[in-house]
């Protein structure tokens, strides 16, 4: 008997802890299901620019000098890098940050309402030096420009 | 409890400029503590704000935006005394909503 008695508590023991992972697991998904209605996790999730942009937007982009990315050359502290996007394009209706070499590669993502300036300034995290990509969305086309941030310091905990 | 949310929404005549600083720790789910375990994300997804009744800014956040966010954009229109009422809503589905009067 002595020697059957922990064998099954071991077995109990297993189950809980299979039990206790379920539920865990169970959490977690619930817990995703439950983001905010109307953002675009999918893009949110892509590794790749490429990849999120199709996702969020389906169409490609076109370089223009009407879109003005202004970030620091070097970013000493990749956990705050001030990024501001502006554009003089007519009829903006969204913008959108990408940092490339992020674990996920779209950063924010602005719908502009008419009458909102095609401006926004925010903070980001870059986890090394990368490009940073601005993508103005105006009259139904994409445009873009982009810069490199040299980062000294990676924001996502090295 | 005071609220996570600090708007400065200023009108300059046609259009209000808005600034907005919220509370929140905007967990990546990439770092780990000094246990070595890793954070689970925790991060604020939308932000919306409206005045008069129209959703004049969408922001959709993704992990990337920095701890303790900051914003800054304009609108046409606002008048001094009007209010805009800012909203945010995380991964978990906390939720934080604040009305500022426009100055």
């Amino acid at each position: 008997m002595h020697a059957i008695a922990p064998h099954q508590n071991e077995t109990t023991r297993r189950r809980t802890l299979g039990l206790l992972a379920l539920l865990g697991l169970g959490g977690i998904t619930g817990k995703a299901l439950a983001a905010a209605p109307g953002w675009p996790e999918e893009a949110f999730r892509q590794k790749t620019q490429d990849e999120a942009l199709k996702s969020l937007y389906g169409k490609a982009f076109e370089v223009s000098d009407k879109v003005t990315l202004d970030a620091p050359e070097i970013a000493e502290n990749g956990a705050v890098v001030p990024v501001s996007v502006s554009s003089t394009l007519p009829n903006v209706t969204s913008i959108s940050i990408l940092v490339p070499e992020n674990p996920f590669s779209l950063a924010a993502s602005y719908k502009l309402a008419e009458g909102t300036a095609a401006l926004i300034g925010c903070r980001l995290k870059m986890a090394k030096t990368s490009n940073v990509i601005a993508i103005v969305e105006s009259g139904g086309k994409l445009f873009a420009t982009s810069k490199e941030v040299k980062v000294t310091l990676g924001g996502c905990g090295g | 409890m005071a609220s996570t949310i600090r708007v400065r929404a200023q009108s300059n005549g046609p259009q209000t400029d808005v600034q907005a600083l919220i509370q929140h720790p905007m967990d990546s789910g990439f770092v780990k503590d000094s246990d070595g375990k890793l954070v689970p994300p925790h991060h604020i997804e939308t932000v919306t704000f409206v005045y008069n009744g129209k959703t004049v800014l969408t922001a959709d956040w993704g992990p990337a935006v920095s701890k303790d966010p900051y914003i800054k954009f304009s609108f046409n229109g606002g008048a001094k005394g009007d209010t805009l009422n800012v909203t945010w809503i995380d991964n978990l589905g906390q939720t934080d909503t604040i009305a500022a009067k426009i100055t």
